[in-house]
């Protein structure tokens, strides 16, 4: 039987709609002649509420609404890496087929291609027990990402027959099995309801952390796979570049870029920049590890909420076939905003700043999807989640943020004095906390160094010590502090010139391994001791300022390459050097 | 034959609503022919069962329930668009006010117009030259994108619109391709006139097209202003291959009127009783500017708007900022010392030079000198706010330095004068010379090579 609802209300993208007591919420539905993608949000009797992903200009009370029958869903299979999609999962380079340059409303729900034919290898065989999440059929999807194909959720059963392995449509049934009396025909792709997580076997404790080659990440605020990031930041403190810079260098397998509410251009940058750059661990080009998924900020308000349910889904999807994938969303404000321009024309009761009473919950729901897991396959696997915030007026105390804090566990809190001063990445390095340190201590001991921790702590007390004396200078002036204290400002100044300033645009300094990341701090701690030694023979800090060596270590990060980290040894030696010249010369 | 209503059910504000309509599309334009002959326009903005809203874009002065024959028209909100433009002044929605003939043309564009879809975007390198060194040398503004001006009531951001324009050279621009868009919300009429004048005293009055919302205009038209300014500028980059600068002002102007509609419409408020949809609606006017890959055209977008009580933080500055690709901001205290233009150089940004500058494009030093001279202007402000306290006497010898290159940076690299054009070389020439007033140990910032083939040189003089 096929139902249709009557349109009889229309305020921008919230549709209501009459005789529709027999559709479900969250049904997908279609409404008016133009076909228009929507969600159903609530029933009330016989009346529906219903979000449109598309512009409803145009659209006539009195047109039907057409039942799909089923939740709003995203097609997984192969063809998502490398893709760049809208909201609702439609391929944006379809959508410029249908339409050359600009987004029209009306062209339906497109998904993955049909048509491409894929080289499928199965690895299952005649008489196999399969039960949801086994791999039945690989496909080499780029050329390191090894798409496996997974029983889906709830079926199981016996296979009857398999097809060779050869090239396949995503729609061509390749493997049959049978449970009881029902047979089930399994394709190369599946789907699945965006608002419900994809089911694991367990969770795991956190235990590694995810590298981002960033320095003021790695060293000082370190981040785990598996983990929920916050990255608040008012416009223009670098919340982009640096999300761009997590996307391009972190070490996970895959990464989703969701950019939500967001730059058009922006988008178009990453399209042009990435398929350019090589991930350092691979040799792969980085977009064969990337998904996109761009609603930018003149896109319907409605497809922007949807856009962050699409894009960890599709996380979600991939992390079930036992890979690490990191999800950047880019910006959860834009989302919450969503969220509270849809309430409002719902005429729903506000609660704080005119957003409505279950943002806290949908937050929550949203980061607790990341996790460090056992799949239903039994693979250990993760998602982790960045979540950009981007506060009204730069206030950290508005209701996005506040909610953003409760949920994550590591809170990397741009600054708008660092990004005027252009010190970038423009993390502040004394309100930023990280609560995975103490788990990843062990981690970093085994596979860094064993005083990594320690120097990290050290540097970290130093800023704080600076801060303090920084009150002093601020009414009395640097002169006046005695020769230890002008000491610490010195080095942390030099932390943070030559540490924490970090330049995404220069080819060595853009991505730093966590080798040279140590042995940069060891130097500057070897300077410290060093020039502490010497204050505490007398001799004056103008004096130790004045030492070449400082002008090296503040230009380490450029001059010296991260295949050539030999030279950073000599930096140590160097240091020593000047130094004991220095001592023997007051002795 | 479409059917005439004859009854209003209510009018209030700029709104009237209307019932037992059928067959009317969401969007779609209404005429509304009041009984002392005059015809109104207006635009549906909610229906609800039976009952319409239309909110009227000549305002409802003038009309009663039963005064009125409306008309729905069945097409949404267009206009007429040919080369006649060019050199032409037109209202709100697109009429024209200075006494010529309306465009003719078969050629009609919905003003809302749609989202480029990110994959048609050509991403934006080319630089503009505007004459002004501290936009060329610190945020520069690259072709195809939309770089807003933050100011203040009564502080210079005509002037420096009105320089800009007389200024720009837009790579790939000539005569024949070039065009202004000038959209004006709300803007009191000596302003306006202040541009006319301005674009006639540079010439190009012939290749602007201008669309005037004055302060005492109608609020709703004030909504379709920049929509139909925008409308004109992608009709001539997109199918004509020109290269648009487009001026919106003031959007401060725009917003409220967004505001006050809304509260006519009893909607839920968001921040400061702006509508929760600001963002969404602002982004669909920014988001116009841009390339494609198919068009050799641009429009490069500068809204200007200007921040209540001076509020960086004020929601119209604010979510702009979060849309644009960085911003100019104007302060009072520089407009006050007379520096023009009164550029607060430390909150401002183009998000799209670092891809726009460098040896390509401008110099090879550019980048680095920028960054130089931002972090020495920013450590100007830690010492002057030390000053106060401890006297400049007191002061160490390269805090003191570090003052006079900030007198120096304001009084020659900052300011210019009015119609003084300077060419990058020239700014960033210029830019070195005042930097070496510092020692070479500040230059942290600074490739060696770049320090012995520029500094040395300033150094020694």
């Amino acid at each position: 039987m096929t139902k249709e609802g009557i349109v009889k209300l229309i305020n921008g993208p919230v549709v209501k709609g009459i005789n529709m007591g027999s559709f479900k919420v969250n049904e997908m539905v279609t409404v008016g002649k133009q076909k228009l993608i929507g969600e159903v949000v609530s029933i009330e009797g016989d009346t529906a509420i219903i979000q449109v992903f598309e512009e409803t200009e145009g659209l006539q009370s009195d047109e039907l609404i057409y039942s799909t029958g089923m939740p709003f869903s995203v097609t997984l299979g192969p063809g998502i890496i490398g893709g760049i999609f809208d909201g609702i999962q439609r391929p944006l380079d379809k959508i410029q087929l249908i339409n050359k340059d600009f987004i029209p409303e009306g062209i339906g729900l497109l998904s993955l291609d049909e048509e491409k034919e894929w080289d499928v290898i199965i690895i299952a065989k005649v008489g196999d027990n399969l039960k949801a999440g086994d791999v039945y059929a690989t496909i080499q999807e780029t050329s390191s990402i090894l798409h496996k194909i997974m029983v889906p959720y709830n079926i199981s059963g016996k296979i009857k027959e398999v097809k060779q392995s050869g090239k396949y449509k995503i729609n061509d049934t390749v493997v049959v099995i049978e449970n009881g009396n029902s047979t089930h025909n399994l394709t190369l792709c599946t789907k699945w309801p965006v608002k419900k997580p994809r089911p694991i076997r367990q969770r795991l404790p956190i235990n590694k952390p995810l590298i981002t080659g960033q320095r003021v990440i790695d060293s000082f605020y370190p981040i785990a796979k598996g983990g929920t990031i916050g990255l608040p930041g008012g416009f223009g403190t670098g919340k982009t570049v640096t999300q761009h810079q997590l996307a391009k260098w972190s070490d996970a397998d895959i990464i989703v870029y969701v950019g939500c509410g967001e730059r058009g251009n922006e988008m178009t940058d990453v399209l042009e920049e990435f398929p350019a750059l090589i991930d350092p661990r691979t040799g792969k080009p980085l977009m064969e590890r990337t998904i996109l998924i761009a609603n930018t900020s003149n896109m319907p308000v409605a497809a922007r909420e949807a856009s962050i349910y699409t894009g960890i889904t599709l996380a979600e999807y991939y992390r079930d076939m036992g890979y690490d994938v990191a999800l950047m969303a880019d910006s959860t404000s834009r989302w919450a905003e969503a969220l509270r321009e849809i309430s409002g024309r719902l005429e729903e009761m506000p609660a704080e700043e005119g957003y409505p009473a279950y943002l806290p919950s949908r937050l929550a729901e949203f980061y607790e999807r990341a996790g460090y897991v056992k799949t239903l396959n039994g693979q250990e696997a993760s998602i982790t989640i960045i979540g950009a915030v981007s506060p009204a007026g730069g206030d950290f105390s508005e209701p996005v943020t506040e909610n953003t804090k409760r949920f994550v566990t590591a809170f990397l809190a741009l600054d708008k004095k660092l990004a005027y001063a252009r010190h970038f990445p423009a993390i502040n390095y004394l309100t930023s906390y990280s609560g995975y340190i103490s788990i990843l201590e062990d981690w970093f001991r085994e596979n860094v160094a064993s005083d990594m921790i320690d120097l990290r702590n050290k540097m970290v007390k130093l800023l704080q010590e600076e801060e303090k004396l920084n009150e002093i200078v601020q009414l009395v002036g640097e002169d006046v502090l005695p020769n230890d204290q002008a000491l610490v400002l010195e080095t942390a100044r030099i932390i943070k010139k030559g540490f924490l300033q970090q330049n995404a645009l220069h080819p060595e300094d853009t991505y730093v391994s966590l080798e040279k990341q140590y042995k940069m701090l060891k130097i500057i701690d070897n300077f410290y001791e060093n020039a502490l030694s010497c204050i505490k023979m007398g001799i004056p800090i103008s004096t130790i300022k004045s030492q070449n060596i400082i002008q090296d270590i503040l230009k380490m990060k450029y001059d010296v390459p991260n295949e050539k980290l030999e030279l950073l040894d000599d930096l140590i030696y160097k240091t020593n050097e000047e130094y004991n010249n220095l001592r023997q010369k007051y002795e | 034959m479409k059917k005439e209503y004859l009854k209003l059910q209510k009018v209030e504000g700029p709104l009237v609503v209307l019932s037992n309509i059928k067959d009317v599309a969401y969007g779609e334009i209404v005429s509304i022919k009041v009984d002392d002959g005059e015809v109104r326009k207006g635009k549906v903005i909610k229906i609800d069962g039976d009952k319409v809203i239309v909110q009227v874009f000549e305002g409802t002065s003038g009309i009663s329930t039963d005064n009125t024959s409306v008309k729905f028209l069945g097409e949404p909100q267009t206009i007429p668009l040919s080369k006649e433009i060019l050199g032409r002044t037109f209202n709100g929605v697109g009429e024209p006010i200075d006494g010529g003939y309306g465009i003719l043309s078969s050629y009609k564009q919905n003003i809302n117009g749609r989202p480029i879809n990110p994959v048609a975007r050509r991403y934006p390198r080319n630089f503009i030259q505007t004459g002004i060194s501290a936009i060329d040398a610190l945020m520069t503004l690259i072709r195809g994108q939309k770089l807003p001006i933050f100011s203040g009531n009564g502080i210079a951001h005509k002037e420096l619109a009105a320089q800009i324009i007389s200024q720009a050279k837009i790579e790939g621009a000539t005569s024949d391709n070039f065009a202004v868009v000038f959209g004006a919300m709300g803007v009191r009429h000596d302003d306006a006139d202040y541009f006319i004048k301005s674009f006639e005293s540079s010439g190009v009055l012939d290749h602007v097209v201008m669309y005037i919302n004055t302060a005492d205009d109608s609020i709703v038209e004030r909504i379709s202003t920049p929509r139909c300014a925008l409308t004109a500028a992608e009709y001539l980059a997109f199918k004509h291959n020109m290269h648009v600068l487009v001026i919106l002002m003031d959007m401060t102007s725009y917003a409220e009127a967004l505001r006050e509609i809304s509260s006519a419409k009893e909607e839920v408020p968001s921040r400061k009783g702006y509508p929760g949809y600001l963002y969404s609606d602002l982004s669909t006017i920014y988001e116009r500017a841009g390339m494609l890959k198919e068009s050799e055209g641009s429009i490069t977008l500068i809204p200007i708007l200007t921040m209540p009580n001076d509020d960086i933080t004020h929601p119209i500055p604010d979510l702009t900022g979060f849309i644009t690709e960085g911003q100019i901001v104007l302060n009072r205290g520089l407009n006050q010392k007379s520096i023009y233009p009164p550029i607060d150089v430390l909150p401002s940004l183009s998000r799209l030079m670092k891809d726009g500058i460098g040896a390509d494009y401008t110099r090879e030093d550019h980048g680095d000198l920028q960054s130089q001279l931002f972090s020495a202007y920013s450590k100007v402000q830690d010492i002057r706010s030390l000053s106060q306290i401890i006297g400049e006497d007191d002061l160490g010898e390269i805090d003191r330095l570090y003052l006079k290159f900030g007198r120096e940076f304001e009084n020659k690299f900052i300011a210019q004068g009015r119609t003084e054009n300077r060419s990058v070389k020239e700014t960033l020439d210029l830019g070195w010379y005042i930097l070496s007033i510092l020692p070479e140990t500040e230059l942290d910032r600074m490739k060696t090579e770049l320090i012995n083939k520029y500094y040395v040189k300033n150094r020694e003089r």
